[in-house]
């Protein structure tokens, strides 16, 4: 037996760096303006080149020509980069549908050449004078009309179960509807940035603000056509991601690497927020129409829906998103038949892709609608059709996999009715309507359940390497990438915590894929679980080394070693020796002070064409309460109050994992609220532009969208299995917490009317989507219709 | 500086400015290098760039301003905007600055032991925001009542009670792996003995107060002073509640003190550079001059609409007048029959100047954009750019507004209802501009500013509409209403106002004039909100305005 290794994973030691209320390992620098971005390195380096892409600006048109003479002739312009340039694959996606410089644009906005200049303002100049002519070819812009046009991609997924068309025909109560579901933007403060160069052997060294460094390797290498140990990238930290640099990082890493290679020098890529905004995929809408049958009680017996979402030009992640999405529709809710079409749109808009969630947030507000129609429909209360419905232990999804932990629902869903007062507000509301006529109020509770782990399972393993040296000091590293979601810290506290020593002996270096390979990208909630049990395996491995070393000093069985505080003592033994004297001693036997881990998620597998399996280690979950106030005049909303209780397992981090939930609440209301994507639908010669491409037309939520009273609790149980240390992913579970506060908008939208009057409400549900459905609530048959987009 | 320098120079007196305490120099810049970009190319990458607008605030530095005849105000604004050039002989602080060789500023700690920063990436120009904030002479209690209701929505235990909050003043940072370096555990809570289940649980649990003003903190901290500043991760809890804990400034704080001093004073200065001329003319003459001479020269103000033009559009100006500090156009003055507002004075700087006399325009300025851009806009500008939607003009329609329009032909004033021709023209000609603004007295007794947009705050308006009304028992005396965003130019809705006038106050005079609003302007469609939409608001604001005046 191991000393240290052969514990098991989620068990939790006590006086670890684990659970401790830390800030963010950077904060520090982040507060002093030291701390570095991608695009804070090129001042600090010499002998720099800039790039600016050459955009074509229109939907769907193959280029006819591209004429740079006038352009490389310009001053401070060393070079132009186009297709010819590309000495390997001119391509920087997986399945050859993403041209890296293309000949048939695809988008509005989409790179075709990239000049590179002494400065920005030269490369501007000389890309403006690159002479470029196209013939414009017909294009898809809305989902609708992709789905008449029958224009799909990837991989059409069904998911499965009992027989959801006699169901739905011997149910009582039969129900159906349809939404649409805007996408996102990422909108990470800090946009694309990429910084290439050669080193004295012409091997490729990339810093790049990406999610996904050895992707990122791969298909910079496969653009070059060099292997991937010529390749180095290193991420040293992203002003956010949310999905948005998973994929989106690649092109732009490829273009400065091809740029340094070719030119010998340094090369800047880093997007403006123009360039940003209409060169990078998104959140992709969804087109949902679903129907259901339930029984008297409520309970849904029978769930058909088809969801398509829109993937833009290229499939890039929309299979994986699709997937989520489908298994995701039940949230917390036990569905016995079920048949859920999932398939992806092509249209000619950005490349979608991954974003916070991931197609999960989608499937989950397709059946909350539902489940808001039918309480109207059949005159149940709101919270309790929802609580109905829940899973009950032994139950499992539609997918097949037994949904684990089931009860942790009921008691998350109890305890934040009781700490929101859920009951005497919702009088409370009833009262405050009753006395208002130009303004009212609402109050609605949501559940969420989401499945951790990635939907694919060979993308479920890390690695991480520990080096200790000599003076006791400790460095770690690890595949995952840090977005501001303080991954890094967690993997500060996992490594102090399985060695014994205070947080202050370990550092941590940024990610690079020359310390460690084939990682996976951080996303799907997976870092902490995924690298901290890397990290904790290396760590775990180097103290096997070092128990027997200690033993000796101490006089004890290896076994009996325990490392606490920095202290190395044995059971039984008075003696003690200090961290810093075990690694000398340990140097001075020549015991190896260094070890790479490796961990991978056991016990799941999913049938991507059966669409059934066990595709997660556990399942994270939470509820939130809102309450709004919606203004009859205008439909502008305020969200007066929001209780969130959420499950963290054993929180490696507690600070941290507030954050997560609070911010990811506020972002997930963003979308649902006043994130408005728009583009140019008419057939006007701005066709396929992304209309609200600035900071000025995409509003993110600012400190006026901060709930007046925002109660976070922290769902504290330690998880039995699954995870490092007993704790559970939050990066993205909390956002779909935010659906409470669309369907708070909705029941007030509603409470303009008549009781029992049916509101649908579209996504997002901006003040004037809002205005429109109180207005047919309180004038239903003198209402003005929407206006269509 | 500024005895020596009375004439334009490119001398290094004129170009020098001090940034973070150093000496630096724009000589050579050209006109088009904003300051973010200057101060990131000379190694000062605190700032970030994050939409090159004036929408985010990642790119937030302290200036120092003039703050009444004598002191100076710190003042964040967006680096992003405003060219390096415009700063010669200023004062900056960037977050580099802010903290001392041994300990974080308290900004700085608050926001670090909060929580404050996830990706990091907005937070420098938080705290240069929070630290202007901070610094604000007048910053005490919330203005809930005499020294404040002593209450705030606060985070009440961030940790639970059983630990101490995680600030203090001893700098944890940075991480150390020494022996010898203790200061990492001087901040960690102190754990209970070997028991994990009784490990920190943070939580938000807020005291709800009925009385309190929830965007003022106990401190006095007007959250106002972050409107735009966005962050993408945090929520802004946590940034919230750092602000709130801010306690009062140290006396001996050098940033401090500094505020007891007048306001550094830009010489006139000329700099050539091949990207075009950057001229602070030494007064209003000189730059009438240039003006005549150079028909295609931009007038710089606040460089919060030319700052687009430059980063967005990527315009160039061959000559670039900077007229923010010409004293002929930083005139406040208030007579028996109006009162004069000078076309430089910032909107910050006319909000406390006003002091809420006109409840109009008390209305609309914390809607106006954000506290970074009205630290910077002018009102002239804001006129002079003719935006069909800024905010400020529909409300100075409703107050009959003038504007005095200086060429070197001398000053005429003009009725503001004229002044507009078009989208974006006017009837100022090529060598005219506005000096001031005149607001007749005495004001009508009844007014309203309604704004319609996504976003409550910092958000351009899909519709804005300002009332001004005077109503006695005989009905309507007097009404003016002035209208935003539902046409090519803001404008009078006159045959509403038409509607209203000399009709009595009742539900049914404003429900026929609401319908009659609900046919002003020419509405169009667009990202922002849909013509019925602009139409059926421009109509509710109507309604409101009655039901609100009459309750």
């Amino acid at each position: 037996m191991n000393p240290f290794s052969s514990r098991p994973l989620a068990e939790i030691p006590d006086n670890g760096a684990l659970g401790v209320v830390v800030p963010h390992e950077a904060a520090w620098e982040h507060v002093t303006g030291q701390a570095l971005y991608t695009d804070d390195l090129p001042y600090r380096s010499a002998n720099v080149l800039y790039a600016w892409p050459l955009q074509v600006f229109a939907a769907h048109a193959r280029i006819d020509s591209l004429d740079a003479t006038t352009a490389r002739t310009m001053p401070g312009v060393i070079r132009v980069l186009s297709a010819e340039d590309v000495p390997g694959i001119n391509d920087y996606g997986d399945i050859g549908d993403e041209t890296l410089f293309p000949d048939v644009i695809q988008y509005h906005g989409q790179p075709v050449a990239w000049v590179l200049a002494e400065s920005l303002e030269e490369a501007r100049l000389a890309s403006d004078a690159i002479e470029v002519s196209y013939t414009e070819l017909p294009s898809i812009i809305t989902i609708q009309d992709a789905i008449e046009a029958e224009a799909f991609q990837g991989p059409r997924a069904i998911l499965q179960r009992g027989d959801a068309d006699t169901a739905l025909a011997n149910a009582p109560h039969r129900i159906s509807g349809g939404i649409d579901i805007q996408g996102q933007e990422h909108f990470y403060l800090e946009t694309q940035a990429s910084f290439a160069m050669i080193d004295e052997s012409g091997q490729v060294f990339i810093q790049s603000s990406t999610q996904a460094p050895s992707h990122t390797q791969e298909v910079a290498a496969r653009v070059l056509g060099i292997s991937s140990s010529q390749v180095t990238v290193q991420c040293l930290r992203m002003g956010g991601g949310f999905g948005g640099k998973e994929t989106n990082a690649n092109a732009f890493a490829s273009v400065a690497a091809l740029g340094a290679v070719l030119t010998g020098r340094p090369v800047s890529v880093r997007l403006n927020r123009t360039q940003d905004l209409t060169m990078t995929g998104k959140r992709g809408g969804f087109h949902a129409t679903w129907e259901a049958g339930l029984d008297d009680e409520g309970h849904i017996l029978a769930y058909k829906a088809v969801l398509t979402a829109d993937g833009g030009f290229s499939v890039d992640l929309s299979p994986a998103v699709v997937s989520r999405a489908l298994c995701h529709v039940d949230n917390a809710y036990y569905l016995p038949n079920v048949q859920v079409t999932g398939q992806i749109a092509r249209t000619n808009k950005t490349s979608h892709t991954a974003f916070r969630g991931f197609g999960a947030p989608a499937g989950m507000i397709v059946t909350e609608d539902l489940l808001g129609q039918a309480s109207t429909k059949l005159g149940i209360d709101e919270e309790e059709i929802r609580r109905r419905n829940f899973y009950a232990p032994g139950q499992s999804t539609p997918y097949g996999q037994e949904v684990s932990q089931a009860k942790r629902m009921d008691d998350i869903w109890d305890t934040l009715k009781k700490t929101s007062d859920y009951e005497n507000r919702l009088a409370q509301v009833a009262e405050f309507n009753a006395e208002h006529q130009h303004v009212k109020r609402g109050l609605a509770i949501t559940p969420v359940k989401f499945g951790v782990s990635f939907n694919k399972p060979v993308l479920n393993q890390a690695g991480a390497l520990v080096l200790i040296y000599r003076d006791g000091s400790v460095l770690i590293n690890h595949g995952g990438t840090e977005m501001g979601q303080g991954l890094h810290t967690k993997m500060l506290q996992v490594a102090a915590t399985t060695l014994g020593v205070p947080l202050r002996r370990v550092r941590l270096a940024p990610t690079r894929t020359d310390k460690v390979p084939n990682t996976s990208a951080t996303s799907a909630s997976t870092g902490s679980d995924l690298n901290g049990g890397a990290v904790k395996n290396a760590c775990e491995m180097i103290l096997d080394r070092l128990a027997p070393v200690a033993a000796g000093m101490l006089g004890v069985h290896s076994n009996d070693v325990r490392i606490t505080g920095d202290i190395v003592s044995g059971l039984g033994v008075e003696k003690t020796v200090s961290w810093t004297e075990l690694i000398e001693t340990a140097y001075l036997q020549r015991v190896s002070l260094s070890a790479a881990g490796y961990f991978r998620t056991d016990g799941i597998h999913f049938n991507l064409s059966t669409f059934k399996g066990n595709p997660f280690k556990y399942f994270s979950r939470g509820a939130a309460v809102a309450e709004v106030e919606v203004d009859g005049y205008t439909g502008a909303y305020t969200t007066r109050q929001v209780d969130l209780l959420h499950d963290v397992g054993s929180s490696l981090s507690p600070l941290i994992d507030l954050g997560q939930i609070e911010g990811a609440f506020v972002q997930g209301a963003g979308w649902l609220t006043q994130e408005d994507l728009r583009w140019d639908t008419s057939d006007g010669p701005d066709r396929g532009k992304l209309l609200t491409q600035a900071a000025s037309t995409y509003k993110l939520p600012s400190f006026s969208e901060l709930p007046q009273v925002f109660n976070v609790d922290l769902y504290v149980h330690p998880t039995d299995d699954g995870s490092v240390y007993g704790s559970k992913a939050v990066g993205e579970p909390p956002l779909m917490l935010a659906i409470a506060v669309r369907e708070a908008l909705r029941v007030t939208a509603a409470a303009f009317g008549e009781p029992g009057v049916q509101v649908e409400l579209p996504s997002p549900a901006t003040p004037e989507a809002v205005y429109w459905a109180l207005e047919k609530a309180r004038r239903p048959a003198t209402a003005p219709a929407p206006v269509a987009e | 500086m500024t005895e020596t320098a009375n004439q334009a120079g490119t001398g290094a007196a004129a170009t020098a400015l001090s940034v973070n305490g150093s000496h630096m120099s724009v000589d050579g810049v050209a006109p088009h290098t904003t300051t973010l970009q200057w101060l990131r190319s000379n190694g000062i990458t605190g700032p970030k760039e994050g939409c090159a607008e004036g929408e985010c605030g990642a790119c937030a530095v302290m200036v120092s301003r003039p703050d009444g005849e004598r002191g100076t105000r710190w003042t964040s604004i967006n680096s992003c905007l405003v060219p390096a050039a415009a700063l010669a002989g200023q004062e900056i602080y960037t977050a580099e600055g802010l903290a001392s060789s041994d300990a974080l500023h308290p900004v700085q700690q608050e926001m670090a032991t909060r929580g404050g920063s996830q990706c990091g990436y907005c937070t420098p120009g938080f705290i240069s925001s929070m630290a202007a904030e901070y610094y604000r002479e007048d910053r005490s209690g919330c203005s809930c009542g005499t020294g404040g209701c002593g209450s705030s929505p606060t985070t009440s235990d961030i940790v639970s009670p059983a630990h101490a909050e995680p600030s203090g003043n001893a700098l944890p940072w940075p991480l150390v792996v020494d022996d010898a370096a203790e200061r990492l555990e001087t901040w960690l809570p102190p754990r209970t003995e070997g028991d994990s289940a009784a490990k920190i649980q943070p939580a938000t649990r807020y005291e709800e107060t009925s009385t309190h003003e929830p965007e003022i903190g106990p401190n006095g901290f007007d959250l106002h002073a972050l409107s735009g500043n966005l962050c993408r991760c945090t929520g802004y809890r946590p940034i919230r509640d750092a602000a709130f804990a801010l306690a009062d400034v140290d006396p001996a704080d050098p940033i401090a003190q500094r505020r007891e001093r007048p306001a550094p004073v830009s010489s006139p200065l000329r700099i050539e550079s091949p990207g075009g001329t950057f001229v602070r003319p030494a007064n209003l003459e000189e730059a009438l001059g240039l003006l005549t001479g150079t028909p295609q020269a931009v007038l710089l103000a606040g460089s919060t609409d030319w700052g687009v033009e430059l980063t967005i559009k990527h315009r160039r100006a061959p000559l670039t007048i900077a007229i923010d500090q010409l004293a002929e156009l930083r005139q406040f003055h208030v007579t028996d029959d109006h009162l004069e507002i000078g076309a430089a004075l910032t909107l910050s700087e006319v909000e406390r100047l006003l002091d809420g006399s006109v409840p109009l325009l008390a209305h609309l300025f914390p809607l106006f954009a954000s506290r970074l851009i009205r630290n910077a806009a002018t009102i002239g500008g804001n006129l002079g750019t003719g935006s069909p939607i800024g905010d400020i003009a529909p409300a100075l329609l409703a107050l009959d507004a003038e504007l005095v329009l200086s060429s070197p032909r001398g000053d005429r004033t003009i009725s503001l209802d004229d002044y507009f021709t078009g989208y974006r023209t006017s009837v100022r000609a090529e060598d005219e501009l506005i000096r001031a603004v005149r607001i007749p007295t005495p004001l009508a007794p009844l007014s309203r500013f309604y704004k319609v947009a996504k976003r409550k705050y910092d958000d351009i308006s899909s519709v804005a509409v300002a009332i001004a009304a005077t109503v006695t028992d005989g009905g309507i005396e007097h009404i003016r209403i002035g209208v935003g965003g539902a046409a090519a130019t803001t404008l009078r809705a006159k045959n509403t106002e038409a509607a209203l006038l000399n009709k009595p106050w009742t539900a049914g005079t404003f429900e026929a004039a609401a319908s009659i609003m609900l046919a002003e302007g020419t509405p169009m469609s667009d990202h922002r909100a849909s013509a019925a939409y602009r139409s059926a608001t421009l109509a509710q604001s109507i309604r409101r305005f009655y039901a609100e005046a009459t309750s």
